[in-house]
């Protein structure tokens, strides 16, 4: 996990006590109200992504795919965006992350083509997985 | 290997606006 982390981002930690001023200034700047909580900042400063309560590392690994797919939609860079939370279905299928990710990859990749059978394509992927999941409900509206 | 963590915040939001990285940022009650 270290790896993917120092790969991907540049880890900054505040602690509640040890940090006091830290923590009251970037607590109110984010509306933090609980620890753990890990927030996927982008370069600009704005957040994309929170993960709030503790993870096992599977989960959270996929958290941090997540968030970095959702930080490249924010960003409209579709198509990175699509590669990434179809990463996240591949590698980390049995988390709570991966329904939530092929929903948005769905999405994605629509807006990257502007082709809705995209939309259908991903309700019929949630009509084979994830049937439970409130994103194959949510996607359900985009079944032919 | 474990992540490492840096807690001068300023400075890591500046470098990620100058490299166009991310930040994770860890709000923690935990032990050091």
């Amino acid at each position: 996990m270290a790896g993917f982390v120092s790969e991907h981002f540049l880890p900054a930690r505040i602690h509640v006590r040890e940090q006091k001023a830290d923590w009251d200034r970037y607590s109110a700047r984010f509306g933090v109200q609980w620890t753990p909580t890990i927030l996927i900042v982008d370069p600009s400063g704005t957040e994309r992504h929170r993960i709030e309560g503790f993870l096992p590392v599977e989960e959270f690994l996929a958290q941090l795919v997540l968030g970095l797919g959702r930080s490249a939609f924010a960003r409209q860079q579709f198509s990175e965006a699509e590669r990434r939370l179809r990463e996240v279905v591949e590698r980390f299928p049995g988390t709570a992350a991966a329904p939530e990710a092929l929903y948005w990859a769905g999405v994605a990749r629509y807006k990257a083509t502007n082709d809705a059978t995209a939309l259908g394509a991903t309700a019929e992927a949630f009509a084979r997985q994830y049937q439970d999941s409130i994103w194959a409900k949510k996607a359900s509206v985009w079944k032919k | 290997m474990e992540i490492s963590w840096r807690r001068d915040v300023e400075a890591v939001l500046s470098e990620a606006q100058a490299r166009g990285k991310h930040v994770l940022l860890d709000f923690s009650a935990a032990p050091a």
